[in-house]
């Protein structure tokens, strides 16, 4: 699949492209594809490149002499190579703790919804969701594909500090504070998973293109998993679509 | 041999920065660095270091700190009275440090950010292939009292004549190099002439996040998909707030991009105290 992109200058060293404005699927699997065969092409002059819903970012090293001959550089690799499944796509299952005692918004987020707990638990643990980016916290992933019952307005003041885990809404999406952070979304979970370890070379396990599922435990294996992540003995393993 | 510098007292905001992480926006890690990367850049093109060696880095307030060791260290970016002891030293110069030495410095007497370079760089931990402190990724987000620092311990150098005198630049910075933004085309003919025709002051909401202007432009321009942003992105928030986005910003944000400040502004902007003025010139690529 080809799309019409639009390239622009962005900085001194920066080029975006940008795909139709739309949060998709497909734009997502021929963005991924086409980050990277330039990641392939360009491994020596590019030093970045920062990807979301329908656009990215290519940093180069060194300032762009010659906007439109990159330009054309980009456009040809674009359109010489066919769309191919990559790599499998990954699932993460996630556990998370639904619990009163451990997401403080839970029990205000289903009234505001007229759902019960327990629909709110079972509207949020059956989309398999898809990991579009990460970003506005390190190991923060923005996901797609929440239900549309569960959507609700972000907070109007956030949260000073949100816990590290808290599985939140915020309008029409969902994900996981990966560090303690201010926050503006309704705690609704809480996984013990480590999704940001900075002495790691590969900080966050997830990444765009993965698939996520939460699965809903209770109280006790969220502290057995706890203690086995602090004993070093817990791995999540994903499983290959 | 590693040298130790204690730090006596902090100062405010104080940090250690070297160029930042490159390579890791796919984790949502900002890139960090220093906020002024000129007078950064001079810290270790005098002391004949690598252009990545990592400084301290201070705001307002320096830090008052002890070497165990013998060094050299050199001072720039906002200028200040320094002392070695009770001796005076020289900005912009390399400066030899004996054992026991204490270097101290007062208030600043223009711009915000300093920076203390040190033969080889300071050595604290690399986290994600940079010393650069940042919350969740380094142990410290800023240096605080009795922290130490190590160093590469240098007796002596034989190249220590080099120095800069900078030129007053305070009518210099005035104008600030922008480029159109993503969403620059959105703006009607009258933003864009306010834009441009608006002597603009730095608020006093700042960090090494973000700057925010006190003006506000009116604005009918609806969010975006969030999208990538940069250091130097200026965002246009609904309520009217002008958000210059500044070193360790996110890597991806919402609002309306409607400038993009040309490199060397930023490191302008970055040395803009609460309340001074500066006006945006649009410029081509």
């Amino acid at each position: 699949m080809k799309f019409e992109l639009q390239y622009k200058r962005y900085s001194e060293n920066s080029i975006l492209i940008q795909w139709p404005a739309k949060i998709d699927q497909n734009i997502l699997q021929n963005l991924l594809f086409y980050k990277k065969s330039i990641e392939n092409y360009y491994n020596k002059v590019i030093v970045e490149i920062i990807s979301s819903y329908h656009s990215m970012l290519i940093c180069y090293v060194c300032t762009i002499e010659d906007f439109y001959s990159e330009v054309s550089a980009l456009k040809s690799l674009y359109n010489s190579h066919q769309e191919v499944e990559i790599i499998k796509k990954r699932l993460w299952e996630i556990p998370v703790c639904y619990s009163t005692t451990r997401a403080p918004d839970l029990i205000d987020f289903s009234k505001k919804k007229s759902l019960s707990i327990e629909q709110v638990i079972s509207l949020h643990t059956t989309p398999l969701y898809t990991v579009f980016f990460l970003g506005f916290l390190p190991g923060f992933f923005y996901l797609g594909g929440l239900d549309k019952k569960l959507h609700l307005p972000r907070k109007r003041t956030p949260v000073r500090e949100v816990k590290k885990g808290s599985v939140a809404i915020g309008g029409n999406q969902t994900g996981v504070y990966p560090i303690h952070s201010p926050g503006g979304w309704h705690v609704i979970g809480q996984s013990p998973i480590d999704f940001f370890n900075p002495n790691l070379d590969t900080p966050c396990f997830v990444s765009a293109g993965d698939k996520i599922k939460f699965m809903s435990i209770e109280d006790s294996e969220y502290n057995d998993i706890n203690n086995r992540i602090k004993n070093n003995d817990f791995e999540l393993k994903p499983i290959f679509l | 041999m590693k040298g130790i510098v204690e730090i006596l007292k902090p100062g405010l905001s104080t940090t250690i920065q070297d160029k930042g992480r490159l390579g890791y926006s796919k984790f949502g890690v900002p890139k960090s660095g220093p906020m002024d990367e000129v007078a950064f850049g001079f810290a270790n093109l005098l002391l004949g270091n690598d252009e990545n060696c990592a400084c301290i880095e201070w705001t307002l307030q320096p830090p008052v700190l002890k070497f165990n060791a013998p060094t050299q260290i050199c001072l720039t970016g906002a200028i200040t009275d320094a002392f070695l002891n009770d001796d005076k030293i020289e900005m912009y110069r390399q400066v030899e440090v004996e054992k026991n030495d204490i270097l101290s410095m007062y208030f600043c007497k223009n711009n915000l950010y300093g920076y203390v370079g040190i033969y080889q760089g300071f050595q604290s931990a690399i986290s994600l292939k940079s010393r650069s402190f940042y919350t969740s990724i380094t142990q410290n987000a800023t240096l605080k009292k009795h922290d130490k620092v190590p160093f590469v311990i240098s007796n002596g150098t034989e190249n220590r004549f080099s120095n800069l005198i900078l030129p007053e630049q305070d009518n210099l910075n005035y104008h600030l190099d922008v480029y159109r933004g993503m969403e620059f085309d959105l703006l009607s003919n009258d933003q864009k002439d306010f834009l441009f025709n608006t002597e603009f002051s730095i608020s006093n909401i700042r960090n090494r996040m973000a700057i925010q202007i006190n003006e506000e432009l009116k604005n009918t321009l609806p969010s975006i998909i969030t999208s990538p942003v940069l250091p130097g992105t200026i965002q246009l928030t609904p309520s009217g707030k002008l958000i210059v986005l500044m070193r360790d910003c996110q890597t991806t944000g919402g609002y309306p991009r409607i400038l993009q400040l040309s490199a060397h502004a930023i490191n302008q902007i970055a040395q803009k105290r609460t309340n001074e003025t500066i006006q945006f010139k649009l410029i081509d690529f």
